[in-house]
């Protein structure tokens, strides 16, 4: 049946956590524990990637959800492939910032937040797919069901040349030119700031180098070598401090900054293929009205008829995703703001337990009596 | 050891308020190698030098002490008063002069800038020089204590096109009655200082001293310069040079036998040297293909020398291993550096980027952080600027020195070697003689046979010499390692100590970044 009318309790959003991942093979299963809004009691379930494309799939899919096109469907990340199949630099390509980090962290983060988005949102959290995908003992993703429907921005001709149709409402062509230039500037932080992020790694490698080399300056042969090694041991300590520091800064980078450049990337990517799915629409409606004037007598009728509901599709379409973007713009902002203050807080905190460490060391070597 | 505790960095340079330009302060006070680009600082004018010549802004920690029986501590490099002059509305420090506890002048100044010839906008001078501890206290008191600095300033191109060269201000400052006076400079050129270590080594009464070899020459580097390009490459080539020369004579004048040389005196004292010429052997390649050679054509001979004790053989192989393990120590920092370069490209474009986004960006809290944001980066960029430049001039550049130094040491240990070797021949030329005069004895023919005396008489006396000059060497040699090897020990310490000095100030500056952005990004809505 499928009715989204049925009101059965909502998963809470921000219980959601997914707190394990397990590899078996090519296959990674991820845990996720949550609560229903009206109990306290938790729920864990064990999903793979199968799983969650059928649900963003069931979503796009919903029939009786009025204006549906016009939702900003929260994204969900490309699909995971273990590191035995992929090279570094293709999995950096493909996932950028997701590819990072320790065992899958940062991508379980994005797919955390993912379910956490369609959990909160007022017209998805009712779809009977997401509270199975949070109940079912059973893996949905078994039963394939329909495909989405809607059209994906894809880089035919035919499309581009819908893409940049002049809209009707000022209000909707500011928001697609807008979010044409922003997305391009946000790839385009997105690609430097991993770029340092990088460099801070091949930092701290080289680092290590030069501490672990320090340590081959082992001699006791008598007094003077004896403290010539401890010198370099010093100095090896320090290198390593060093080093610690960037892969604590540049783990920051990646769990803060780096997860919030990329879910906004894709979440622009979202609200790009909405408005696209409304201009498909629009394009649609412009060509019925004409049809409909021109329709022969005997055709007049039906194609009147066409008019009319495309023009209904459109209005509601509209309408949701006037909503929609107002929603989208309150809530990038505070989810910018939330990483961006988590982001310096970590930063602060990283810097100031290295000043402190190195304080220390400054006061060891000067002390250190030659 | 008095030095250490009278360290008083001027108040400016943990003033928050502070741009992160810093200008070319002495070791360890100093925070970067920021250029003078007359943005400067305009809370700290710099304050006119003092007319009294001898009161010069020399480092603190350049106090340089000549103990007349003991090996004499270390110089510093710094700078006269009359850069004072060019750099008037740059970032200059307050002239401090604070009496330490032996009422003597400490000072603490600015140092080596670019002459104003070159007019570069990087950040590239770094900190000079080596910063050697005083000699201990006791000492002090019981000898007599002279004080010689000196500072390698100023580089200036002098004439056109491929016949260009650049010159360096040597500026000394002493209270040493060898020379005349207490204060005075002359200019240099790059052959010049290879003159002089070429005239040292060939010295006979410096056999077995460990003479400090004089920086490579690059063929690559110069035609930059000569050419005329004023990019930050070829500046930095400059600065690279001018640092390696200051350190250079650092090590000579902190040698006795060496700062007792007529030959180091006129170079540091005379108005105009006779131009050095075969220096092409001294080139950085030549120098060592030089003692390399030297070291084959000995193995090759497969000397054998019949040691009383294997301290020599022992130490030699010693010597050899620390090399190649420096070596490889050099080639690690150096790719750090290479890495630290890198990562300021990237933190600037990402700089960039941040900064674009801010401007497209239309919530304007949002907005007004990212441009923070951009600034925050700005800033990290040139921290990091200034940390590989710290990681190069403290750290690769000691690694290279002492590569060489060690170099230098092997070849002593050849000379050692060598003259084992005359000596090994003289006696067997005394045997041939000896044998020769035996059978004249036997022939019985008187007059070869005077003459055959003669030549034992000569030739037993050039084996003692030869014997003589071998022992001197050896015990030269040895006392030249165990001083070698704690000043070494010395050195390494106080740059470790000046890396984590710079490191530490990194971070704390790194700390006001962040602190600085913090009520920011709370502040978007």
């Amino acid at each position: 049946k499928g009715s989204n009318e049925e009101s059965a309790p909502s998963v809470s959003a921000n219980s959601i956590k997914i707190t394990d991942i397990t590899q078996d093979g090519e296959t990674l299963t991820f845990a996720i524990t949550s609560q229903k809004s009206s109990s306290s009691a938790g729920v864990c379930v064990f999903r793979t990637y199968e799983d969650f494309d059928w649900l963003q799939q069931s979503l796009l899919s919903q029939e009786d959800v009025p204006g549906l096109l016009g939702v900003i469907f929260p994204p969900l990340p490309g699909k995971p492939l273990p590191s035995t199949s992929f090279t570094q630099a293709k999995a950096l390509k493909q996932f950028g910032f997701l590819a990072l980090g320790d065992e899958w962290k940062i991508y379980c983060k994005a797919l955390e937040l993912y379910l956490q988005q369609v959990a909160a949102h007022t017209t998805l959290s009712k779809s009977k797919a997401l509270s199975s995908f949070f109940s079912s003992t059973e893996s949905p993703g078994k039963h394939r069901g329909k495909k989405g429907i809607f059209k994906r921005l894809s880089h035919v001709m035919e499309e581009m040349r819908k893409e940049g149709h002049k809209d009707v409402d000022k209000f909707f062509q500011s928001e697609r030119d807008s979010c044409t230039h922003l997305s391009v500037l946000f790839k385009v932080s997105t690609e430097k700031f991993l770029d340092t992020v990088l460099t801070k790694q091949k930092l701290a490698v080289a680092c290590g180098h030069f501490s672990t080399s320090l340590h081959l300056v082992c001699n006791h042969d008598n007094p003077a070598a004896v403290t010539f090694s401890k010198i370099c041991l010093k100095l090896s300590d320090i290198i390593e401090a060093v080093k610690v520091n960037f892969e604590k800064v540049s783990d920051n980078d990646v769990s803060s900054m780096g997860l919030a450049l990329d879910l906004e990337s894709r979440y622009q990517e979202a609200k790009k293929e909405m408005l696209f799915r409304r201009t498909c629409k629009l394009v649609e409606l412009e060509a019925a009205n004409r049809n409909s004037e021109r329709a022969k007598p005997n055709k007049k009728a039906i194609m009147e008829g066409v008019q009319k509901a495309t023009q209904k599709e459109f209005n509601l379409i509209s309408s949701v995703a006037k909503k929609e973007i107002e929603q989208y713009h309150r809530a990038r902002v505070s989810v910018l703001r939330d990483f961006l203050v988590s982001w310096c807080e970590k930063q602060l905190s990283t810097a100031q337990e290295t000043s402190a460490l190195f304080s220390q060391h400054l006061e060891a070597c000067r002390g250190f009596v030659v | 050891m008095s030095f250490s505790s009278v360290r008083n960095p001027p108040p400016f340079l943990d003033s928050e308020d502070q741009e992160p330009e810093y200008d070319t302060r002495e070791l360890d006070s100093d925070d970067g190698e920021d250029i003078f680009t007359g943005s400067g600082n305009k809370l700290f004018a710099a304050t006119p030098p003092e007319t009294d010549p001898t009161t010069d802004i020399f480092s603190e920690e350049g106090s340089f002490t000549v103990e007349k029986n003991h090996p004499p501590a270390k110089t510093n490099g710094v700078q006269s008063d009359e850069e004072l002059d060019l750099f008037a509305e740059a970032t200059v420090e307050l002239t401090l002069t604070t009496p330490n506890s032996r009422g003597r002048k400490e000072i603490i100044g600015p140092t080596g800038p670019l002459s104003t010839t070159m007019s570069t906008q990087n950040s590239l001078h770094m900190h000079n020089s080596l910063n050697k501890p005083l000699e201990e206290l006791e000492e002090e008191e019981s000898g007599d204590t002279f004080e010689l600095n000196i500072a390698v300033t100023n580089p200036e191109k002098m004439g056109d096109g491929m016949n260009a060269y650049m010159t360096y201000k040597v500026s000394t400052q002493t209270t040493l009655p060898a020379f005349h006076i207490k204060t005075f400079s002359v200019r240099r050129r790059f052959s010049d200082f290879l003159g002089l270590y070429e005239k040292l080594s060939v010295k006979h009464h410096l056999m077995g001293c460990i003479i400090p070899p004089p920086p490579q020459k690059s063929v690559v580097g110069m035609t930059k310069v000569k050419v005329g390009k004023e990019d930050p490459s070829s500046a930095e080539f400059v600065e690279k040079r001018r640092a390696a020369l200051e350190r250079y004579l650092q090590r000579v004048v902190a040698h006795p036998a060496l700062l007792q040389d007529s030959d180091v005196q006129e170079f540091l004292e005379r108005e105009e040297l006779p131009r050095a010429v075969n220096t092409q052997a001294l080139s950085g390649s030549g120098f060592l293909k030089m003692i390399n050679k030297a070291s084959d054509a000995v193995n090759k001979m497969t000397i054998k020398m019949n040691e009383s004790d294997n301290w020599f053989e022992s130490k030699l192989q010693e010597v050899e291993n620390e090399e190649q393990l420096l070596r490889r120590l050099h080639a690690s920092v150096d790719s750090l550096v290479n890495h630290r370069k890198e990562m300021c490209i990237n933190t600037a474009m990402f700089a960039k980027s941040v900064a674009m986004l801010g401007s497209s960006e239309e919530n304007s809290a949002l907005s007004r952080a990212l441009s923070q944001l951009a600034e925050v980066e700005d800033k990290l960029e040139q921290l990091h600027q200034e940390q590989a430049f710290s990681d190069f001039f403290i750290l690769t550049e000691l690694l290279a020195d002492y590569v060489r130094l060690l170099g230098a040491v092997r070849g002593c240990f050849e000379q050692r070697m060598k003259a084992w070797q005359r000596w090994q021949e003289a006696q067997a030329t005394l045997q041939k003689k000896r044998e020769a005069e035996a059978k004249l004895l036997w022939a019985n023919k008187p007059d070869k046979l005077q003459q055959a005396k003669e030549d034992l008489t000569e030739w037993e006396a050039k084996v003692g010499q030869c014997e003589r000059d071998f022992e001197r060497i050896s015990s030269t040699l040895r006392k030249e390692v165990h001083r070698f090897e704690k000043e070494k020990c010395r050195d390494f310490k106080h740059h470790i100590v000046k890396y984590l000095e710079s490191l530490l100030r990194s971070q704390h500056r790194v700390v006001k970044c962040w602190e600085a952005f913090l009520p920011e990004a709370k502040a978007i809505v």
